[in-house]
């Protein structure tokens, strides 16, 4: 486990959470690494959520459940933290948030901060937020200038008054954090690059951009809905059509309808909502139509939690949708990995003419990172639409494997599609040799797609043996674990294609002795769809599905088990 | 011969007698004489056997899922809005499965022709009531005779705003072709809901049946009055016939989506600019 400090802000919903993170993200990360990630309950207002802010003179991306400076923010903000708390937390607090004999169970240590008081003092209740980003600047000695410069961009339409008030109220924070002696310092990494700081709903938005998104429409539903509020604010600048459909059967079909015009479209949704775009998923099938399709998964079954996390829809997207065709589940687990896989995304479903899934979940989306900034190119811009000819027939045989796909008003040719059993030209037959042979066609693009595998990732020593697998959000605590754990022969398999899996990932199965697949789920998953699909021995599971993500200490203390 | 039909003999499912035959030619006719480029026409359409229309239409489609047909129809027409876009389906198809896509996208108002063979049961599935069968229709599921009350599709669509509100009877095939002429020339949301027999399945609405309950709309109907047309949807004794209700300069959905407000090309005809999202990792 990395050194870091753990701050966590316990409130409620509506009190303005988010806006603090993201404030306090944007200037730790120009002087610390820095990772967050938040856990809220089903509610508009009220009940309990929490953010994490976790800060390390290295690079850390995953979260850790020890908490060190714990800040209550009203008087139910306490009780559900309890097991994070250990007599070497400083919680702050106001004296009637929670009470001695409460902290007293854990000699949890009491650090008066009266926020409403001193907003009171700042002129208004509202600036509570303000100060409290001032606070945790000064203890952490944070530039002064640059958290300024934060607050006048983030008020820059509210007017001059507004950001002089707000940096009034930051300095009254600030002056008082910067004088609060910390029990447990982490030191400040002596260079650090210019960060870009973002959450993985950004990354899979730009990513979406980037691959050529020009059409969205959804049903909203967590944790999905944030693409579709990402690509809606960019929808003007950069072209992108975005409708809210009335249902999810509606979205697919509409995202359908739109690559079979010339568009590249993206629907995104949660497992309850994919759940209904099923059928529209066999429809892409074999009317070999693109679409792409996001679905962050929280825990199920049907509403199950619906603000947490889990991975428990890999088996819902590799197998949705009856009858037999060909797919493609891609599923980021850093930032580079989202931009670079939604980009992806897109340029497969055209290239390919399969259904492609982006498969994140809440943790994922909603946590925020560094990532040193890079350049995209436009190589998944590249469009596989052809131009028709008068003898146009959508679906030729072709020496390919691969029909070439028109769209209609696009040439001289027509575009006929069927979702029924159809010939070359796309009218309906019932000729059984011409239906084994378009199914043929359909199920050999499984074979062709993976000279386009998402290449895998192996951390740690190349001679292990033990083998961690993990896939999708796992991804940064894993990693952790094995760059800072002391197991010499253990490394790290990460999977961004979940499926189909190359055959080429076998070997690294034959050589461990000791094979771990961990995931968010209760039934191992992906460790079955592993031995199913290449055949591999996996000696145990890691499994997790209470809601959370797994933590670095978590992870530590059951890898450390299973490999002992 | 002319557009939209085929040089060689085409194989139609349909039983012989069945109300699609005459209208399948209205459709055709009407597709010519307004001068249509087939390779700019698209339909869109469900499944059953109405859905099958475009199978024997020459013209560019995407023949999806049972009820959906409206819901590809609609984005293909914002990806692409020089495109002529007309969904068609079945009673069942376009308002029982499809029901609430169907209300939906009349709020949408989308610049397309929804074509709705009407013939109140379910020919593909063989003879089951479908949402516009009469009371008291007795079917193989509905033993007893149907006790719903039938769908009333003309009054939805004027409750939700429709735009252009039509009704047609496949016994006038020089009428119905009209009145789809009127329906693909209006901007907007245009439904035309066709009346036709099943010759299998339904031994009540026949031919006969259909000529005794319905009635042409008189030359001095107003079409342009909300509350005329409401008055006609809701005659259910004898059904009108005709344009319902025609209002023009509604925005369209196209209209109304903010990538079509300054520029009107097809958002399928613009470039992304992989400079302007390399800002965004700034």
């Amino acid at each position: 486990m990395r050194d870091s400090l753990t701050i966590v802000l316990s409130g409620e919903a509506g009190q303005g959470l988010a806006t603090i993170e993201e404030f306090l993200v944007e200037a730790i990360s120009k002087e610390y690494h820095v990772f967050t990630s938040k856990e809220v309950m089903s509610r508009v207002r009220g009940g309990n959520n929490t953010v994490e802010i976790r800060i390390a003179k290295d690079p850390v991306e995953a979260l850790r459940y020890g908490i060190d400076y714990l800040f209550l923010l009203n008087n139910h903000s306490y009780y559900r933290l309890t097991k994070r708390v250990t007599d070497q937390t400083v919680v702050f607090t106001e004296d009637s948030f929670v009470s001695d004999e409460e902290l007293g169970k854990v000699k949890a240590i009491r650090q008066p901060l009266n926020l409403s008081e001193l907003a009171k003092q700042a002129g208004n209740r509202i600036f509570a937020n303000t100060i409290l980003f001032g606070y945790i600047a000064g203890m952490l000695d944070l530039s002064k200038d640059s958290c300024h410069e934060l607050i006048a961009a983030r008020f820059a339409s509210k007017g001059e008054k507004i950001i002089a008030e707000n940096h009034n109220a930051f300095n009254l924070g600030f002056d008082l954090g910067k004088a609060y002696v910390l029990p447990k310092k982490i030191g400040k990494p002596a260079t650090i690059p210019v960060y870009k700081v973002m959450d993985g709903n950004t990354a899979i938005g730009i990513g979406a951009l980037a691959g050529g998104v020009n059409f969205i429409t959804s049903y909203p539903m967590s944790p999905g809905t944030t693409l579709l509020s990402f690509l809606a604010e960019k929808g003007k600048e950069f072209n992108v059509l975005v409708e809210q459909a009335e249902d999810e059967i509606a979205a697919l079909n509409m995202v359908v309808g739109a690559w079979y015009a010339g568009a590249r479209a993206i629907a995104t949704t949660s497992g309850g909502g994919f759940a209904l775009m099923t059928e529209a998923v066999s429809l892409a099938g074999i009317t070999e139509t693109p679409a792409v399709i996001h679905v962050a998964q929280r825990p199920g079954p049907a509403t199950g939690l619906p603000t947490r996390t889990e991975q428990a829809d890999l088996n819902l997207v590799v197998y949705a949708g009856h009858g037999e065709f060909p797919r493609i589940v891609l599923a980021p687990g850093k930032l580079e990995d989202g931009v670079h896989l939604a980009q992806r995304a897109f340029w497969l479903a055209d290239k390919y003419q399969v259904p492609v899934f982006l498969l994140t979940d809440q943790y994922y989306l909603e946590s925020f990172a560094q990532v040193i900034p890079f350049e995209i190119d436009d190589r998944y811009l590249e469009s596989f639409v052809v131009k028709t000819d008068v003898d146009y027939k959508r679906y030729a045989f072709d020496p390919s494997g691969i029909s070439p796909r028109g769209i209609p008003g696009n040439g001289v040719g027509f575009v006929k599609s069927d979702s029924d059993e159809h010939d070359e030209a796309g009218q309906i037959t019932e000729d059984f040799d011409v239906r084994v042979a378009m199914n043929d066609k359909r199920l050999h693009k499984r074979t062709l797609l993976l000279a386009d595998y998402v290449d895998e990732e192996l951390i740690g020593p190349k001679d292990y043996t033990n083998l961690l697998v993990g896939w999708g959000s796992t991804y940064g605590v894993i990693k952790e674990f094995i760059e800072t754990g002391d197991s010499k022969n253990t490394a790290f398999l990460h999977i961004r294609q979940p499926f189909p899996l190359h055959p080429k990932l076998k070997k690294y199965f034959d050589k461990s002795k000791n094979t771990i697949v961990i995931e968010n789920n209760a039934t191992g998953q992906f460790a079955n769809l592993c031995k199913l699909e290449l055949d591999v021995k996996i000696h145990s599971s890691i499994l997790k599905y209470n809601g959370e993500p797994f933590s670095i200490e978590e992870i530590t203390q059951r890898v450390t088990e299973a490999i002992r | 011969m002319s557009k939209f039909d085929f040089e060689h003999d085409i194989d139609i499912a349909w039983c012989p007698g069945c109300g699609n035959f005459p209208l399948r030619m209205s459709i055709i006719k009407a597709l010519n004489e307004l001068g249509l480029d087939p390779t700019q026409v698209v339909f869109s359409s469900g499944i059953g056997q109405a859905a099958k229309m475009p199978q024997y239409i020459d013209a560019n489609y995407f023949n999806g899922l049972h009820g959906r047909g409206l819901s590809v129809a609609v984005a293909i027409q914002a990806a692409n809005p020089s495109l002529t876009v007309i969904a068609e389906g079945g009673d069942g198809d376009m308002y029982g499965e499809g029901g609430n896509h169907f209300i939906q996208n009349i709020r949408r108002n989308p610049n397309i022709t929804h074509i709705v063979h009407n013939n109140m049961i379910y020919g593909l599935t063989k003879g089951q009531a479908s949402p516009t069968s009469p009371r008291d229709l007795v079917t193989p599921i509905q033993v007893d005779g149907v006790v719903n009350e039938p769908f009333n599709p003309m009054a939805v669509a004027l409750s939700m705003g429709a735009t252009f509100v039509a009704r047609a009877f496949t016994g006038d095939s020089e009428r119905t072709k009209e009145i789809i002429k009127a329906a693909i020339l209006h901007k907007g949301y245009a439904i035309v809901d066709i009346f036709h027999p099943c010759v299998t399945f339904n031994k009540v609405n026949t031919f006969a049946w259909y000529k005794n309950n319905t009635y042409w709309l008189e030359n001095d109907y107003d079409s342009s009055q909300l509350t005329n047309a409401m008055v006609k949807a809701l005659e259910v004794q004898k059904f009108p016939l005709g344009i319902l209700y025609d209002v023009k300069g509604k925005p369209t959905f196209d209209d109304n989506l903010n990538v079509y407000h300054e520029d009107k090309s097809p958002i399928i005809s613009r470039k992304r600019d992989i400079a302007n999202v390399n800002r965004l990792l700034k």
